[in-house]
């Protein structure tokens, strides 16, 4: 085995600062060969991104760093200031999650791009210019002469991205550190730009470090992966045994709770794997395994005459921009329907126009026949009841100041509930459905985690008993253990309600788990619809989301 | 939009703004006890009830107020701004001789408030929390909390007075025939404190403001993705801080320049600088109010200029702007 480009042994860090006190890695080792790409896996806050950041030196003044990071040779952990700036983008690059906010938005990309190359080659600007023309090129960049003088806002997501790869990659660097390069990306994008690093990765011979939550992203892309939770590694193993020979409980739980497009399980038999940490009172974690089964009861057969919730040639527009145009659809009692999309194609704005939160230009919403766009007023407001919503971001959607018990309370008293015993009794019942104990009601959204959190907004939307539940992305936001209790939490309300649901996602695995029915949209546009699309799509758009997705 | 378009569309907004400018200060001056006749008696010594309505009537002061507003609109439109009572010239000719130098110590306030507000506000926001932080924020609160013509005394007292190194007023020599580098010396000397005064409220605004903008910018991720580039401490600093701190500054200043204009009416007081605020002053005693509608009315078109200049400066801060609108 050739010597480790990068050997990282028994680290740790701990955040000191206003922010954040802690530690957030403990005692990690791993090595990387060089031209190896090798993947640092685990969900939010088990300290993976801290050790991508440490390794360039980027985090906050106050965070001690403890243990050693070689890079050919050097420890990193201890090097000088100005040493490090050397390292910086010369031997080592890094790729962040959010293109959005990685560049400077005052100025124009070729320029941020040609900084690096002034900055360590001493060369001048006609020259950093003309290298950098090369580098979009290199990075698969059309219309380059126009890109180079553009502003990062002028660029769409997966093209900063591209900008930020080409400032990375500038000097050619041995190893390319990528923290979620992809997570803030439409999956078609995501595709591409991991094909890219991959291109790169061979053309350059660089190692590749890849910081990512995502296991099937994981076990197609990288050689190598290690499972990290509370900043201590699980198990180190091949990528591609990742889904069949996972050692550590933890880690079997991560592969059961994430779904692949191609798993072909259906929340109406099968429900996902639940691992649950617990912390014991010497410090140590204890990692359980649950496979729970669906409730024995059959699901009570839609009959196609029942009406349900139909849309018919629904119109939103915003301003000059028509968001939805022309959609219809129907979800027939106790079905599910998904709607998959990338961002900007519309998903979202069908539900808000259900709900009546935006006014569509044309078209109709009809609940069991009763057209509700035709309402206003009270009379709209009985029948709202009957369908209710669930949002992507728990933090953003409970107001802060209030307990959880005002928060159910007031949606009852809104929808005129008069009676108080019957609300206490109303509120005891939805957290007991959502699986809350009954003391979560006297506290603040704040004092909950994010999973625990989307299971109060569950429990709001519930309250009133609604028939229909649009979800928008309601896990998008949440780690996979989490998702995969949520996911089956909203089956088991379905099947013990019955309860319909329109669910939004752009993850195509989660819609093909949890939808009964799917509709495919574009541009504001149904594209393809019937759940043939899983094994036969019939539009080209269809066939590249699934690719990408796969 | 294009840049010419733009500066079309502001200078068309500018209108309404000054005409409720004109007619609501028309309306205050009216407010204030007594007009121009009894002044100019009063400065007589020895008028006449009879010499003094004849006065009245020969100013048009007898008339009912309406058609007195009406009157003054009529000279507008044939764009003159009147014939000063107080002093009997044309309002233009008192205005164009005391403009520029209120508009040179005014520029110079502007200009020293933001070097000297953003330096102590970057050094205060990168050494945040330490001891030099600490002793600039005493330092703008001080500053922020004095008046502005107290300042001024207390500078006249102690450079002018004490340590005699500077004037204690005045814009230049009487009869100086300095030229060249020795004669923008010697208006540099008098100009200094006044403008140092004028300044000193709007040095604190910026030092906070610059503090707590470039606090912000820290954060963001594209600062360290500039750390992650190789950049040393002081090209991250400026190039990526401090650059992107100065458009929320810019902005404030923009909204800060009638502010300063009416700071300089009290200065220009305390420094005699031969300035349009001691003109104000003038006219208000002697409640000479075409001239004062004169002064107002150019106020706020230098006012509406300054800032068309800003909100063109703004879009090459932020090139962001030009994409929203």
């Amino acid at each position: 085995m050739t010597e480790p480009l990068l050997t990282v042994s028994d680290l740790r860090i701990s955040y000191r600062n206003a922010l954040r006190t802690g530690i957030a890695v403990d005692g990690l080792s791993f090595s990387i060969a060089p031209g190896e790409s090798l993947a640092l896996v685990g969900e939010s806050g088990c300290g993976k991104s801290t050790t991508a950041l440490s390794i360039l030196r980027l985090l906050p003044g106050e965070t001690e760093i403890e243990g050693s990071i070689l890079f050919e040779g050097k420890n990193l952990a201890t090097a000088s200031e100005s040493e490090m700036e050397k390292i910086r983008g010369n031997d080592i690059g890094i790729v962040f999650q959010e293109p959005q906010t990685t560049l400077n938005p005052v100025y124009r990309v070729g320029w941020q791009i040609g900084e690096v190359l002034r900055r360590h080659l001493k060369i001048s600007a006609r020259e950093a210019r003309e290298r950098t023309l090369e580098l979009l090129r290199i990075v698969a960049l059309p219309d380059v002469e126009r890109i180079i003088d553009a502003f990062p806002h002028e660029l769409s997501g997966g093209q900063r991205q591209r900008i930020v790869i080409a400032m990375a990659i500038a000097l050619k660097p041995k190893l390319l550190v990528a923290d979620e390069p992809t997570t803030a990306l439409d999956v078609s994008i995501r595709r591409q730009i991991l094909e890219l690093i991959d291109r790169l990765r061979r053309e350059l011979n660089m190692a590749v470090l890849l910081i990512s939550h995502d296991l099937p992203l994981v076990s197609q892309w990288t050689d190598r992966a290690v499972v990290i939770h509370h900043g201590q590694v699980m198990d180190t193993l091949a990528s591609r045994d990742l889904f069949r020979n996972a050692k550590h409980t933890y880690t079997q739980g991560l592969i059961g709770a994430s779904l692949r497009l191609d798993d072909d399980r259906s929340c109406n038999q099968h429900r996902l794997a639940e691992v649950s940490v617990t912390r014991q009172s010497d410090g140590s974690f204890n990692y359980e395994l649950r496979r729970p089964n669906p409730p024995a009861t059959p699901l009570p057969v839609a009959e196609p005459r029942q009406h349900g919730l139909a849309v018919n040639d629904l119109v939103v527009r915003y301003d000059r921009r028509t968001a939805v145009d022309g959609v219809s659809f129907n979800i027939p009692k106790g079905r599910t329907l998904g709607i998959v999309g990338e961002s900007g194609s519309g998903k979202s704005t069908v539900a808000r126009a259900i709900i009546g939160l935006v006014r569509p230009e044309s078209g109709a919403v009809s609940l069991d026949g009763v057209r509700l766009t035709r309402f206003s007023g009270t009379a709209l407001r009985s029948h709202r009841k009957r369908i209710q919503m669930i949002f992507q971001d728990p933090f953003a959607s409970l107001n802060p100041r209030h307990t959880v018990q005002r928060i159910l309370d007031g949606v009852l008293v809104a929808n005129g509930i008069s009676d108080r015993l019957e609300r206490q009794g109303r509120i005891a019942s939805s957290l007991d459905h959502v699986g809350l104990p009954q003391t979560a009601a006297g506290r603040h959204p704040h004092e909950f985690s994010g999973g625990q959190r989307q299971r109060i907004a569950i429990a709001r939307a519930l309250i009133l008993r609604p028939e229909f539940v649009l979800c928008d992305e309601p896990t998008s936001a949440l780690d996979v253990s989490v998702q995969a209790q949520i996911l089956n939490l909203l089956a088991d309300l379905k099947q013990e309600l019955g309860l319909s649901y329109l669910f939004i996602s752009h993850d195509l695995a989660v819609v093909r788990f949890i939808a009964d029915d799917v509709i495919v949209m574009r541009n504001g546009r149904i594209v393809e619809q019937g759940s043939s699309i899983w094994t036969a799509p019939s539009t080209e758009y269809a066939r590249a989301l699934l690719a990408a997705a796969a | 939009m294009t840049l010419l378009s733009r500066l079309g569309f502001l200078l068309l907004k500018a209108v309404p703004t000054v005409f409720i400018v004109v007619t609501l200060s028309f309306f205050f001056v009216q407010l204030a006890p007594g007009d121009i006749a009894d002044y100019i008696a009063a400065s007589s010594g020895a008028a006449t009830e009879e010499g003094t309505s004849a006065l009245r009537e020969s100013l048009g002061l007898d008339r009912p107020i309406l058609e007195q507003l009406l009157h003054y609109y009529g000279t507008l439109a044939q764009f003159s701004l009147g014939q000063s009572m107080r002093f009997d010239v044309p309002v233009t000719e008192l205005i164009a001789a005391r403009l520029p130098s209120t508009l040179l110590l005014v520029g110079t306030s502007i200009t020293l408030a933001l070097a000297l507000g953003i330096a102590a506000g970057a050094v205060m926001a990168l050494n945040a929390g330490r001891s030099k932080d600490r002793l600039l924020s005493a330092v703008t609160l001080v500053l922020y909390s004095i008046p502005s013509f107290w300042i001024g005394l207390m500078l006249i007292i102690v450079f002018a007075v004490q340590l005699g190194w500077l004037p204690t007023g005045g814009a230049e020599k009487i009869g100086s025939r300095a030229s060249g580098f020795s004669y923008l010396l010697e208006r540099g000397r008098y100009l200094l404190l006044p403008s140092l005064a004028l300044a000193s409220y709007y040095i604190a605004i910026y030092a906070r403001l610059t503090r707590s903008s470039m606090l912000e910018v820290i954060r963001q991720d594209h600062v360290r993705t500039a750390v992650a580039k190789g950049l040393n401490r002081w090209q991250v600093s400026l190039r990526h801080i401090v650059r992107n701190a100065l458009i929320p500054v810019s902005t404030m200043a923009g909204m800060h320049i009638a502010g300063i204009l009416g700071g300089a009416v009290v200065v220009e007081t305390v420094f005699s600088w031969p300035g349009m605020g001691r003109l104000t002053y003038e006219a208000i005693n002697a409640r000479d109010y075409v001239l004062l509608l004169g002064i107002l009315l150019t106020s706020a078109f230098v006012v509406i200029i300054a800032n068309i200049l800003v909100d063109l400066l703004h879009r090459v801060l932020d090139p962001r702007i030009g994409a929203r609108a």
